[in-house]
């Protein structure tokens, strides 16, 4: 299998295919002009993660919601299932930045903590 | 009337920057003006992550962002008013700004610094047709809806503008549960940084159309579709390439304008291309002890450079306060064949430090070369593998360099392939 892939590890954003064994093996990574890219293209073929930036429900602040990120990555294909974990928390105010609002969310180990200050209204 | 040495107007990144500089020079006296109810001005709305990798070499978001400058304005005790808007400067630096609790101020200031950040293109600068259905908006309204007020404004979306606020919104959408239709781009390249196309769109299947516009809005209450369509190279609609798109949210993502109304008033001269003010290495505009940094002075990629920015005319700022400006003798920046603009557009020669010029290309390049010219004479060349419009470039002079340059003569800075 053939997977093609835009490198984000710089700004050249170089276009490289990764030619992927049905084992799942790596048999190539060619179009990448620098080891960076090759790094980046075999992470994201075996275990493609991203970080997630959201908000969660607050309840008694000065406004309704509350930034959040998750405090490590996360695999790609868990982010919509943690927005709905996500979406269902809440928190009470005041909330302060790096406060847990969600601990190990789908046992990632990873930490959901808030990025500001919400205080009580 | 009040006295400062010097007035900040704008607490967003800019401006706390530029005052935490100023204290940190030896300016005591100093007033940040701001007219949201919080220091952290943008910031506080972008709450994706990837702020900070220059400048404080870890990933953050845009409030984390904010915070460590506003912990830093509370430690230096660096006097703000917020819910405060700047009214006007005048001519002898008298900055008149009006809130609820102080009612009218008027303040005396040595220096001001402009800090007043950027504003979104609006729909009406588009020309596009259609009613006027509730649905149509700046991306950046609604990434305030959505992160700050906890508010959806709409379920399928359609983005117009590959810039970074439209990638980055077409991504929370999203993941809120929005559909998002589609992004289209006037031009044949977006200039959103290529990590925000991959996990911004790729990442959610989201359609790019490159070279696409929208050129009617259906509806009459609300939005109900847009018709988009193929366009030539002169950015004309190609008829008989329209499409109907469903959707009840049309998002603007068209470009960012500094906000200058108070510069442009008191009659500080303004780059054209940059839409800025024209001003020296200390970043002080034509209005002597008025300076300019941020978003106002030329719309910013990164944030990290907008803090670099305004340290630098914090520091000018200082220096005019403190009286320990040079004397002055100008050379003037120019950017030519590809490149749109420099920032600063003039540059002392007496000054005693490096001086670093930052530009803008006007279209994507690979494998170029930035060639820096003074008076026609080749002095630095740089090979870049890849110059796009979204990611700014900067290149130093240094010291011994300016000191053999004359009173009158021209820098420019071009792009070879």
């Amino acid at each position: 299998m053939q997977k093609n892939i835009i490198c984000v590890a710089c700004p050249m954003g170089c276009a490289v295919t990764v030619e992927i064994a049905e084992n799942g093996d790596i048999l190539s990574v060619t179009g990448n002009t620098c080891k960076r890219g090759d790094a980046y293209a075999r992470a994201e073929c075996t275990n493609p993660v991203r970080s997630l930036a959201t908000t969660v429900k607050v309840n008694g602040g000065i406004h309704n919601v509350v930034p959040c990120k998750s405090a490590g990555s996360l695999p790609k294909d868990k982010i919509m299932e943690c927005m709905k974990i996500i979406n269902a928390a809440q928190a009470e105010a005041p909330v302060s930045l790096g406060d847990v609002l969600v601990s190990n969310i789908l046992d990632t180990g990873v930490d959901i903590v808030a990025t500001n200050h919400c205080p009580a209204k | 009337m009040l006295n400062y040495d010097i007035v900040v107007i704008g607490g967003g990144p800019a401006g706390m920057a530029a005052a935490l500089k100023a204290k940190e020079c030896g300016v005591d006296s100093i007033l940040i003006l701001e007219r949201a109810e919080t220091l952290g001005g943008i910031l506080e709305q972008c709450i994706h992550t990837g702020f900070g990798l220059h400048y404080f070499g870890e990933e953050l978001s845009g409030p984390e962002y904010a915070d460590r400058f506003i912990q830093l304005v509370d430690e230096q005790k660096i006097e703000y008013k917020t819910d405060t808007m700047a009214l006007e400067i005048t001519e002898n630096n008298i900055v008149y700004a009006i809130n609820k609790t102080d009612g009218l101020l008027e303040i005396q200031a040595k220096a001001i610094i402009l800090a007043m950040g950027c504003r979104e293109r609006p729909r009406g600068a588009l020309n596009i047709a259609g009613s006027r259905a509730s649905g149509v908006m700046s991306a950046g309204t609604a990434q305030k809806y959505v992160n700050i007020d906890g508010y959806m404004p709409g379920k399928k979306v359609v983005i117009l503008g590959s810039g970074d606020i439209g990638l980055i919104m077409a991504r929370r959408m999203t993941l809120e549960g929005a559909q998002v239709k589609c992004v289209c781009e006037l031009m044949p390249y977006s200039s959103g940084l290529t990590r925000n196309i991959v996990q911004c769109l790729d990442d959610f299947n989201i359609p790019l159309h490159l070279s696409c516009t929208v050129v009617n809005i259906h509806g009459k209450e609300r939005v109900e579709g847009v018709t988009i369509a193929k366009v030539d190279e002169n950015r004309r609609p190609i008829p008989g390439t329209e499409e109907y798109i469903e959707c009840d949210t049309l998002l603007l993502s068209v470009g960012l304008i500094p906000e200058n109304e108070l510069t442009r008033a008191v009659g500080i001269n303004l780059d054209p291309v940059t839409s800025g003010a024209v001003v020296d290495e200390y970043r002080e505009t034509s209005h002597k002890g008025v300076f300019a940094c941020g978003n106002v002075l030329h719309v910013h990629d990164l944030v990290d450079y907008v803090t670099l920015e305004s340290q630098t005319a914090g520091e000018g700022a200082a220096r005019y306060v403190l009286g320990k400006t040079e004397a002055a003798e100008y050379i003037t920046t120019k950017g030519v064949n590809g490149v749109r603009y420099i920032v600063p557009q003039k540059v002392n020669i007496r000054n005693s430090g490096d001086v670093k010029l930052y530009f803008r290309v006007g279209q994507v390049y690979k494998n170029a070369k930035t060639v820096v010219k003074y008076n026609g004479e080749e002095i630095i060349s740089k090979k870049r593998p890849r110059l796009a419009p979204g990611e700014m470039e900067n290149v130093i002079i240094k010291n011994d360099m300016l000191k053999n340059f004359a009173e009158g003569g021209v820098i420019e800075i071009s792009v070879e392939v």
